[in-house]
């Protein structure tokens, strides 16, 4: 389940006089991590918090030095750390950006992260950057395309990439399989790995009317190096029909949580994120959503050998 | 059917036209065929995108923020992301002509100043994110041989910057970060303003009169000799060590260049 690709040794900077000579933590348990947040660099340097390991958004990094890179270089030297792409577009039509490609690998090969992922979204047209993750049409076009961008990505990263399920307000006409069929086909054409946002099974669930469960039960689990938890908002459309945004801005929601025990009864213990990038809540609250999320990794140690109880794949699409 | 590039194309168009309708190739999640508009839910993107790129300048100029208000500065965003479109998904260079966009943004005439303010702001976050070097002890110049300390170069910190203004533009910055009282500021004073990160924490100070002109010519290049006579054309009572000795404590330079010819100009 874990990332297998084996992880290069980092060039250790000077340490603070008052940190213990640690070791470069090489892989991300399967414990639950929080995204990093710079309002926290001093809370985590100080009481050195019991927890799994930390994800980074790699554009958060790549200026070229100040206190980002002093407090994540720090913080490495104590903790596994997980790098999360949000700016890539892999999804887009245009060839990747290879000068932010270039950054990405120079983050990737600074920090020595224990995975890496990206989304299966665009945010790139023409010139035009647009700070959001866009949807794709599932058609074999697509596939083609993104499968070419995830095989770039790999090769100039030199490692195994995961790509991120997407949360989705709107689908398309023109799409031709599920985004199931989809992703499994982009893992099988690629070798690439899965990132599953359990929340965005949900809000894209909600939004387009079929089961989450059926959408765990048919979903490539076997590829999942990760999982991601995070709270969404509820609004309406113009039907009065429930719509859900992947906010990440409060708690992860009792139904996402009740679906994330369905996947761990399955996969057993996968490193596991708390995501809360809106109105970040102080430190406390944040490492009360990763000790709820290890109760249920916990209960995936041993898990049920009963597997009588997976709806059939009901998801088509 | 469309190609994923014709289909990119029109959601494109139709994210930044608030007017236009949702792209043709989408449908009511589920496959509903009926023909209840998508507006709502096209528009959860459109939103996204617009509230990211504002919260985003926001985030960039927390004091012109302050000094207009929530309200207008959200408003004044979105007219400038119109304007200045996002190319990079490098959130903290989003911004670098919103200082040149508000002089010439006629409902801010009022606050002549706001966009000095702005270039500040922004030139902190680039020092905040610049490269580290170590700075420089000022004993580097007693290591010189005397005669070639005026045709010495000093290389400056990668975070530096200067920003000449004819508003008292630190002053202002500092009010409305809650850093000084808004009663100290005096509007009738131009402050000129070297931001530099020589550790962790950004500076900003206030130049003394003829500092600029001096530091700008080191930052351009220029010799010692010949900033030392530009900050002296500047300002009649410049006084070099002086001036020597509040920029090397600021930490703004990283190296002595010597001489280039290895022999002291004639």
């Amino acid at each position: 389940m874990r990332d297998k690709i084996p992880i290069e040794p980092m060039a250790i900077e000077p340490m603070a006089p008052d940190l213990p000579a640690g070791r470069i933590a090489p892989d991300i348990p399967a414990r639950a991590g929080v995204g990093l947040k710079a309002q926290h660099y001093g809370d985590i340097l100080d009481s050195r918090p019991d927890i799994g390991w930390f994800e980074i958004h790699a554009e958060n990094y790549m200026g070229d030095g100040g206190p980002p890179h002093h407090y994540l270089s720090r913080i490495r030297e104590i903790y596994p750390l997980s790098l999360h792409g949000v700016g890539l577009s892999i999804g887009a039509a245009r060839p990747l950006d290879q000068e932010h490609l270039a950054r990405l690998k120079a983050v990737n090969d600074r920090y020595a992260p224990g995975l890496f992922s990206e989304h299966l979204a665009w945010s790139t047209h023409d010139t035009s950057y647009y700070p959001d993750l866009l949807p794709v049409p599932y058609t074999e076009e697509t596939l083609e395309r993104v499968a070419d961008h995830i095989d770039c990505v790999q090769e100039t990263m030199g490692r195994r990439m995961l790509l991120e399920n997407p949360s989705t307000y709107v689908a398309f006409e023109t799409s031709t399989m599920s985004e199931l069929d989809f992703l499994t086909r982009l893992t099988k054409r690629t070798g690439c790995g899965l990132l599953l946002d359990v929340n965005n099974v949900f809000v894209s669930a909600t939004n387009q009317d079929y089961s989450p469960e059926a959408y765990i039960d048919g979903f490539p689990l076997d590829a999942v190096g990760e999982i991601h938890l995070a709270g969404h908002a509820v609004d309406r459309d113009e039907t009065g029909a429930t719509l859900l945004i992947d906010a990440h801005d409060r708690e992860v929601a009792d139904p996402v949580w009740a679906l994330y025990e369905r996947v761990i009864a399955r996969t057993g213990p996968v490193p596991t994120l708390i995501e809360w990038d809106a109105n970040v809540p102080d430190w406390a609250t944040l490492l009360a959503e990763a000790r709820a999320a290890e109760a249920i990794l916990a209960k995936g140690e041993c898990p049920q050998a009963d597997r009588s109880s997976e709806t059939p794949l009901a998801y088509a699409g | 059917m469309p190609t994923l590039a014709e289909s990119q194309a029109a959601f494109a168009r139709a994210l930044t036209d608030p007017s236009a309708p949702a792209p043709d190739d989408i449908q009511r999640p589920g496959g509903d065929a009926s023909d209840t508009p998508q507006t709502k839910r096209f528009d959860v993107y459109r939103n996204n995108v617009i509230v990211t790129a504002i919260d985003a300048l926001g985030d960039t100029f927390p004091a012109v923020r302050t000094l207009v208000g929530d309200d207008f500065f959200r408003a004044t965003a979105r007219v400038y992301l119109e304007q200045a479109p996002m190319h990079s998904p490098l959130l903290f260079r989003y911004g670098e002509t919103f200082g040149a966009f508000l002089d010439a943004f006629p409902p801010a005439s009022r606050v002549p100043y706001l966009g000095d303010v702005a270039r500040l702001e922004f030139a902190r976050l680039q020092a905040y994110h610049a490269a580290d070097a170590e700075p420089l002890s000022i004993a580097v110049l007693g290591e010189i041989p005397p005669e070639t300390v005026a045709d010495t170069r000093l290389k400056v910190h990668p975070s530096a910057s200067l920003l000449r203004s004819r508003f008292p533009v630190v002053s202002l910055w500092g009010a409305s970060s809650g850093l000084l009282s808004s009663v100290d500021v005096d509007m009738n004073r131009a402050e000129d303003a070297l931001t530099v990160r020589p550790g962790l924490d950004v500076n900003t100070r206030i130049l003394p009169p003829g500092g600029a002109a001096f530091l700008a010519a080191l930052m351009e290049d220029r010799t010692l000799g010949e900033a030392a006579a530009l900050g002296a054309e500047a300002d009649a009572d410049f006084d070099l060590s002086a001036h020597l000795a509040g920029v090397f404590e600021t930490g703004i330079f990283i190296e002595a260049i010597p001489s280039r010819s290895g022999f002291p100009s004639p």
